[in-house]
């Protein structure tokens, strides 16, 4: 558990950040700041806006107003620095079914820019307890064994930012340990994670709540 | 346990081009996994050109006559038919949204997935077709020609069908919206093909041509990415 820490100190801020879709106004004037070694939890109902704020994180949404900032760097969306930093784990598991657990997991690190030798990728396979399911086609594997490929991804992650969209859906309660586990260590080498979620997360790092609004004036 | 499991690429190993080589590697083989699909678009070819010797009858200067326009037209429609899978997949199982998030440029992951579609279906195509002119009688010449001709032309389907493709990504009844935007595009392209054929049937000098499928080959390389890129991020919005 002695790895590195994630490359530099960094910040992420959020001013004014503003998105509607159609009449429905999801977010007005975000504002906050999130440190090296934090994580923010995002709350709120279904349909409050908790996905498309971490897709604009991402860059896969642009923002009706406002701006994203990583350190004093205003991120445009999709741009270079944006998409070196941030890892996102949407709801759905971004796999391909005709691939093997293990194959799966090789073709997200090749896109992350990672070389990871194939025993350490096997390790993080057996961490998230996949061992001996390592050969299986993911569409032979269970909802729950389908996202543990993505816990593998982030146990070798070297993204300094992690945007994670109901990460323990489907997962049993061992399952969101681990997760839990992942994101501590993650915090503590330095790195930092937005995270929504409906489910109670035992995070023993330092957090903050955030609660989409689902007041309607 | 992992210490060190996991490093950043130096920057070597994360050049650009490397991004072609990776998303058409991993299309590839993911083509290899669904054989059936592969076959698909070549069984189809096969069974449309072999339609019209039964539909006009054995009158060989006609069928030679028409040989060319119909394998050029049936070689568009079998990639028009592939063309849904270029994206969909991927669109619908959320792995097209990490290549779009991923380090390398978007346009080269687009390169790279033209590359490999062309080589699932544009190739196969171009390889088979002059069995094809065999049934409509043409001489050796003007197989080579069809060949040449599909060879060149080929690719430029495939690059403007992944910009038709991307663009349609997620609209509702968005393959024939696909057609109805590629099909119009495809038509120059058909014209050179086929007209290639035609002249050297007529014994004229047909380089010219070949020539401007080659233009647009190179026209395609340098655009095609850069579009396709951009409507990926517009349909994924």
């Amino acid at each position: 558990m002695s790895r590195p820490a994630v490359a530099g100190v960094h910040s992420l801020s959020v001013a004014g950040l503003s998105l509607s879709r159609g009449p429905r106004r999801l977010f007005s004037d975000l504002a906050w700041r999130l440190d090296s070694g934090h994580a923010l939890i995002l709350r709120g109902a279904n349909g409050s806006g908790k996905t498309t704020l971490l897709r604009v994180l991402a860059g896969l949404t642009a923002s009706d107003s406002g701006s994203v900032k990583w350190d004093d760097l205003q991120w445009t969306p999709l741009c270079a620095g944006q998409r070196a930093a941030t890892l996102y784990l949407g709801h759905i598991n971004a796999l391909k079914d005709e691939l093997t657990a293990a194959e799966n997991l090789t073709e997200a690190l090749s896109f992350d820019g990672l070389a990871v030798t194939d025993s350490a990728q096997r390790a993080a396979l057996d961490r998230v307890g996949l061992s001996g399911r390592h050969d299986l086609l993911a569409r032979r594997l269970s909802q729950g064994q389908k996202r543990r490929i993505g816990l593998a991804r982030l146990s070798l992650s070297e993204k300094p930012l992690w945007l994670l969209d109901e990460p323990t859906n489907a997962l049993d309660a061992e399952g969101a340990a681990l997760f839990s586990d992942l994101v501590d260590e993650h915090l503590n080498r330095g790195g930092m994670a937005c995270i929504a979620t409906h489910l109670p997360l035992a995070l023993a790092g330092r957090t903050r709540e955030l609660s989409m609004g689902t007041t309607i004036q | 346990m992992n210490a060190i499991a996991a490093e950043p690429l130096s920057a070597a190993e994360t050049s650009p081009e490397r991004a072609v080589w990776l998303t058409a590697a991993r299309d590839l083989r993911l083509g290899l996994r669904s054989r059936a699909e592969l076959i698909q678009a070549l069984v189809f070819l096969v069974v449309v050109v072999s339609l019209f010797p039964l539909a006009i009858g054995p009158e060989t200067a006609l069928l030679k006559r028409i040989a060319a326009g119909v394998v050029w037209v049936a070689a568009l429609l079998s990639v028009l038919l592939t063309l849904p899978r270029l994206f969909a997949a991927d669109h619908a199982d959320g792995t097209l949204e990490q290549l779009v998030l991923s380090p390398y440029p978007l346009p080269l992951i687009g390169a790279g997935k033209i590359l490999a579609h062309w080589l699932t279906t544009g190739l196969p195509l171009s390889l088979i077709a002059p069995l094809l002119g065999l049934q409509f009688g043409l001489g050796a010449d003007e197989l080579v020609v069809l060949m040449a001709s599909l060879m060149l032309g080929t690719p430029v389907l495939s690059m403007i069908g992944a910009i038709g493709a991307a663009l349609t990504l997620g609209v509702r009844g968005g393959s024939i919206l696909m057609a109805l935007l590629v099909l119009p595009l495809y038509i120059p392209v058909l014209i050179f093909g086929a007209g290639a054929v035609e002249q050297v049937m007529a014994s004229i000098d047909y380089s010219a041509n070949l020539s401007l499928l080659g233009a647009g080959l190179l026209m395609g390389a340098l655009s095609a990415p850069f579009a396709v890129a951009a409507a990926l991020r517009i349909s994924l919005d």
